[in-house]
């Protein structure tokens, strides 16, 4: 089974992670750019963990085994913070970089005249940097946050058809559906979706456009939740084909879009023995 | 060493030379239009448009078919747009792993003072990323770096298993250095204390600096 995770915050895990997630058959990651799980005080703060998401995060996962691409954003939560906000002044230098492969993570969190234009300059700027853009729907009031989602996108440059609305759910599906958008399904231990509910759903609505990630973080999540949807894909009935096609051709054919999706792995220096991470520590 | 015209040119495909072509004329044309010298010390509040040859200075890897290509590509944009000290710390500090590759390797072509040149460098050797480090201990290093931070780089690199090929002058500036010597035996011992194998390219080194010394 080879296994895409479309959606995952790496900085957050452990070169144990990367093991498993190569063992379970990761062999590809998007790390979007997201909230810390602790405020920013100022836009110095984004360029360091840009850096550490153009740099540092593909150079671990290569270690492993697996591709790191990334996608750029102010995320939802900090476009309400004055001190954050001129990091936009600062994107489209990083958006031209290759690494990265959409906008995001955008959207709504508390659906704010801030997250208003936020959401509506960087889905601008994805237009015109040829990028894909990853849309979060928020956590909070989310059928009401996804129509509100949904008529930004509309009124903007962007097409829906290449926007990736994230963390839908049951009750946002079948709306996300007939926008036209790319799908993503979010799952975690005990928030967000499941795998027995993921299953249930992919019965109902088909693979098309359907993605799926583990979102995991620095919060309670889990990598190898990719895996496990799709051995409960394989128990349910569905096909080799099926998981591949959720698990691994719709995120390529996603990020694709951006045209800068790269998922031959340029291994680091030749190492003489182990790497400069598992000896870190010696 | 470095992939200059006739070779990086061999690298192309035709699309791939033609956008080359595109991005070595902007940065020609930004050689001869030098900006303002407000970002010698800080950036401005609002920021200005990027310009054009650093866009394709960021977008290579994608236009020019492999990583080897994309970093020669690089370090013939910086060269021509004559690249000086605050726009090579622009590039390093707002790049991609592999844009900062391309400038502490274009260092050495740069005309850019030590003052200006070898906080990149130090940056560089304080990060893990052996790509950084293997890009860090070239000729700039070589000719600028002061003997403390020049043997910890060498250490360093055999620390993280960058082979000490990357090291520039590696035998002339290691030959009587007896503090090499030391840290490197230092370095031996404590892995053979810890039943862990020492890199062959240790005993090359030290052969370097002790050879010298019976020469001498």
């Amino acid at each position: 089974m080879r296994i895409f995770d479309p959606h995952i915050h790496m900085t957050s895990r452990t070169t144990g992670d990367y093991e498993a997630m190569y063992a379970a058959g990761v062999r590809a990651v998007v790390e979007p750019s997201f909230w810390l799980g602790q405020p920013r005080t100022s836009p110095a703060s984004f360029f360091d963990y840009f850096d550490s998401l153009l740099g540092w995060e593909p150079f671990r996962a290569a270690q492993y085994g697996i591709t790191h691409h990334c996608t750029l954003a102010l995320n939802p939560k900090e476009a309400n913070d004055p001190r954050c906000t001129p990091v936009l002044d600062e994107l489209p230098r990083y958006l031209a970089k290759d690494p990265v492969v959409a906008v995001g993570e955008i959207g709504y969190d508390s659906m704010t005249p801030a997250e208003d234009t936020a959401l509506a300059t960087q889905l601008q700027l994805a237009a015109d940097h040829g990028l894909p853009a990853l849309v979060h729907t928020p956590h909070r009031d989310k059928l009401t946050g996804l129509r509100r989602t949904l008529d930004v996108v509309r009124e903007s440059a962007l097409p829906c058809e290449r926007v990736l609305l994230d963390h839908l759910n049951e009750t946002t599906v079948a709306e996300a559906r007939n926008s036209g958008a790319w799908l993503g399904f979010s799952v975690y231990p005990d928030t967000k979706m499941d795998e027995a509910r993921m299953v249930a759903l992919l019965k109902q609505h088909g693979t098309e456009r359907i993605l799926v990630n583990s979102a995991a973080d620095w919060g309670k999540s889990d990598p190898l939740k990719t895996r496990k949807v799709g051995d409960a894909m394989l128990e349910a009935g569905f096909s080799d084909d099926d998981v591949d096609e959720v698990l691994w051709r719709n995120p390529v054919a996603f990020y694709a879009l951006s045209g800068r999706l790269d998922l031959h792995l340029t291994q680091p220096e030749p190492l003489h023995e182990g790497n400069s991470i598992l000896r870190g520590g010696e | 060493m470095l992939n200059l015209p006739p070779e990086s040119a061999a690298l192309l495909d035709e699309p791939a030379r033609a956008w080359l072509d595109a991005a070595l004329l902007e940065a020609a044309h930004a050689a001869r239009h030098t900006p303002p010298p407000h970002t010698a010390t800080a950036p401005p509040a609002a920021s200005p448009p990027v310009p054009a040859w650093e866009l394709r200075f960021a977008s290579a890897g994608r236009h020019c078919g492999s990583d080897l290509a994309a970093e020669a590509a690089r370090i013939l944009l910086l060269r021509t747009a004559r690249t000086g000290a605050p726009g090579a710390a622009r590039l390093y500090h707002r790049g991609t792993a592999a844009e900062r590759r391309a400038v502490l390797l274009a260092l050495p072509f740069l005309e850019i003072a030590p003052a200006h040149g070898l906080p990149l460098i130090q940056d560089a050797l304080r990060t893990n990323d052996t790509r950084l480090l293997a890009a860090a201990v070239g000729p700039y290093a070589a000719a600028h770096l002061d003997a403390h931070a020049w043997r910890h780089a060498v250490l360093k690199c055999l620390f993280t298993g960058v082979p000490l090929d990357a090291v520039a002058r590696l035998a002339h500036r290691a030959r009587g250095d007896t503090e090499l010597a030391r840290m490197l035996e230092d370095y031996a011992a404590e892995r053979t204390a810890a039943g862990r194998p020492v890199p062959a390219d240790l005993h090359h080194a030290l052969a370097l600096t002790t050879a010298a010394k019976e020469s001498s």
